[in-house]
This record gives C-alpha cells, sequence and structure tokens, in this order.
C-alpha cells in the first residue's frame, strides 16, 4: 500500500490534480475568478451550482481547446476560446433554466458572466494549448474543484452568520441575531480575505519574502 | 429626465458596479498598485463599456426580431472583442500619446466581466436606448472611481502600515475593498428631488 502511494506521488496526472486543488488552487493564490467567488456566495445552494457548472465549462472548454490545438492559428486564439467558452455557458444556462429554475434566476447575469471568469479563459491558455486531452481533463478538473471548494468554504460562514443555517437546516441558537451584512458585498470581501491569510499561514505560501 | 439621472447616480455610487456588484475583480487587484494604472484602466473601462453597450443595444434588437435571444452571449463577447480590437489599432495610430496612457490596458478589457456585464444587465432590467447609454456611462465611472479609490490607499498603505504576512499583497486588499463596499452601501436610498 505505502508503495502503491510513493508511486503514485510521482504520477503527472497526481500532480496536476494536487496543484489544482491547493498548491496552485485558482482562488486563494492565483487569485482568478473572485467575481462569481464572492458574488453568489451568501447561499451554500448557490455556491454549489456555481462550482458544478464552472466545473462543466472549464471541463469542456479545455477539451475542446486542447483537441483542436494544433488548427488554431496564434492570432485568433483568443477570439475562438471565447466562442467554444459561450457555447458551454450557453449550454449550462439553458439546462438550469429547464431543470433548477429557481437556482437559474437566484445566479441571474453571473451565470452568463462564466464567460469571463478568468479562471476559464486562463486554463486554456496556461494548460490546454500546450496539453494533451488526457492532462487537460485532469488539470480542468482539479482546477474547477480548487475553485468550488472555496467557493463552499466561503458560502458555509456566510449562509451560517448570514441566517444561522447551512442548505435551510438550523445551525444556529434561536436566539442567534442574523448579521444582515454577511449576505451583502462587504460580507464576501471580508470572508474571502480571511480564508485567504488562513490558507497563506497554513500552506506557509506567503507574496513578500520573510525578512 | 429625472428617471435619468437617478440611473446615473445609481450606478456611480449605490449600486456601484464595482463594490456592490462585485465584478471586474480582476483587473481591480492586479492594476491597483498605483495610481497612474489605475487612471489609465479607469479612462479605458468607461470607453469600452459605453461604446460596446451603444453598440450592442440595436444588435440586442435585432437577436429579439429573429426570436434568437439565447445567443446574446456568444454574440455580445465578439461585439466586445472586435471593439476593443479595432480601438487598439485606432488609437495606436491616431494618438500615440493617449496609446501610452491607456492603450497597453485595451487587451486586458476583453476579459473584463464588466463589459459582458453591462451588456446583460440592460437585457435584464429592459432598458431603453437612453436608459442604457446612461446606465452604461455611470457604471464605467463607478469603477473607474472604484479602482482609483483603491489605488490610492494601496498607494499609502505601502509605505505607512505594517500588514501581517500571511495578509500581505493581495489579502490585504479584500478587507480594503471589504470596508470600501460598506461605505458605499451606505449611499443606499440616497436621492436628491
Amino acid at each position: 500500500m505505502r508503495k502503491f502511494w510513493l508511486r503514485l506521488q510521482y504520477t503527472k496526472w497526481f500532480n496536476i490534480t494536487k496543484d489544482g486543488l491547493f498548491k496552485e488552487n485558482p482562488i486563494v493564490v492565483a487569485v482568478l475568478g473572485i467575481c462569481s467567488a464572492l458574488a453568489v456566495t451568501n447561499r451554500v445552494e448557490n455556491a454549489i451550482a456555481m462550482g458544478l457548472a464552472v466545473t462543466f465549462v472549464v471541463t469542456a472548454s479545455s477539451l475542446v481547446v486542447s483537441m483542436v490545438r494544433k488548427v488554431i492559428p496564434s492570432r485568433v486564439r483568443m477570439i475562438t476560446y471565447m466562442v467554444i467558452i459561450s457555447a458551454f455557458v450557453i449550454m449550462v444556462q439553458m439546462f438550469l433554466e429547464a431543470y433548477f429554475p429557481v437556482i437559474a434566476a437566484a445566479l441571474g447575469a453571473y451565470l452568463g458572466l462564466i464567460v469571463t471568469n478568468c479562471i476559464v479563459m486562463g486554463r486554456a491558455e496556461a494548460f490546454a494549448v500546450k496539453n494533451p486531452m488526457k492532462y487537460t481533463f485532469f488539470d480542468g478538473i482539479a482546477n474547477s474543484l480548487g475553485y468550488t471548494w472555496i467557493l463552499i468554504a466561503v458560502a458555509i460562514v456566510r449562509e451560517a452568520l448570514a441566517f444561522g443555517t447551512i442548505l435551510n437546516f438550523r445551525v444556529m441558537p434561536d436566539t442567534w441575531v442574523n448579521w444582515t451584512v454577511m449576505a451583502l458585498a462587504p460580507g464576501g470581501f471580508f470572508v474571502l480575505g480571511l480564508i485567504i491569510w488562513g490558507v497563506r499561514e497554513w500552506a506557509q505560501n506567503f507574496e513578500v519574502a520573510a525578512e | 429626465m429625472i428617471n435619468l439621472i437617478e440611473i446615473f447616480i445609481e450606478s456611480v455610487l449605490s449600486r456601484n458596479i464595482a463594490l456592490i456588484f462585485i465584478l471586474g475583480m480582476c483587473p481591480l487587484i492586479a492594476i491597483s498598485t498605483n495610481v497612474k494604472n489605475a487612471k489609465g484602466m479607469g479612462l479605458a473601462v468607461i470607453f469600452v463599456v459605453f461604446l460596446t453597450a451603444v453598440i450592442n443595444y440595436p444588435i440586442y434588437l435585432l437577436l429579439e426580431a429573429t426570436g434568437t435571444q439565447r445567443l446574446s452571449i456568444l454574440v455580445f463577447i465578439i461585439t466586445i472583442a472586435t471593439t476593443v480590437q479595432f480601438l487598439e489599432i485606432f488609437i495606436e495610430k491616431v494618438s500615440p500619446r493617449m496609446y501610452n496612457n491607456f492603450g497597453l490596458f485595451l487587451p486586458l478589457i476583453t476579459v473584463n466581466c464588466v463589459v459582458l456585464a453591462v451588456s446583460q444587465f440592460f437585457v435584464n432590467r429592459s432598458y431603453n436606448f437612453a436608459e442604457t447609454a446612461t446606465f452604461s456611462l455611470g457604471a464605467g465611472l463607478g469603477w473607474a472611481l472604484a479602482i482609483i479609490l483603491l489605488a490610492a490607499i494601496r498607494e499609502k498603505m505601502e509605505n505607512h502600515s505594517v500588514v501581517p504576512r500571511g495578509l500581505a499583497g493581495r489579502g490585504i486588499v479584500f478587507i480594503i475593498m471589504g470596508i470600501l463596499s460598506l461605505a458605499f452601501i451606505g449611499f443606499t436610498g440616497l436621492s436628491f428631488f
């Protein structure tokens, strides 16, 4: 078992996954895709829906970009990514509107704005154009799950403090007074700032060199 | 007319697109390290947001007439990319000085969510043409205001304050933006009439 674990640590796909989830987490370390991370995280269910939508778009669009990477002339590559990405975003939008209209209404315009989420574009440009499809698949999944878990973490803190519930289950005592500010924009900024601080302290990964 | 003034003030202050709707965060955090760059980026955003909203409005009417609103995102993003590309070439040829001031930020704007968001908001709120133009101007100004405020605060902080190691860099920017956002919420309910 231990031998298997050691061998696993040296495979390429294991490292890609680890980087995406923790070491190079798109939100905490690279600080990409913040808009939706803050705007839709006042309820855990919205965070989960947003995370899954982004996971689908990143994985699918990276795969397609990787598939056609040798055919796209590099001068027009940005606009090609844009067309590919927005096609997938429209699919997600139609799917959610048809099967989960309540969540689609709560996400509103932010669902369409996945197109300009820097993570999607960033993965296409930084990884998918240079790598074969099988690694691109792991990279897309790992990065978007790294994004999703931070989104859910922020949403749990905000929903518990702002409404006293998590996924609509009461977690706070009945005497709890709701912190309305946590449901508004400032709450998102503060919680994400503190989470970034926590993760950086824990991973000992700082932006400025220690004196 | 009063309606238009209200939309304008609302989009600059109480419904500020950067601090209340939390849009365009990537460039807001990346380029707010000094005031000079922040001004350039702010100007470029005001310009592009206004121009693309005005161009996208008739295009959306056309989509509506043919019953293909579903494709609006795809069409908007292509319009935006094309407009930005043309603007870059145009400014580079006409005024190299202006190009040095803010032309460098133009390519970054295609992936700035503010631009697409403004085009989506006028659809969702069913604005008419005059309202769309006013709203887009206000939204651009509001974003520029936010980035310049943030850059000024960061510039001052660099020399005068001690920040915990884990928060230094981008972490502290979130705390600053949170406080700024609280201040902008204070504008809610502001009315002049």
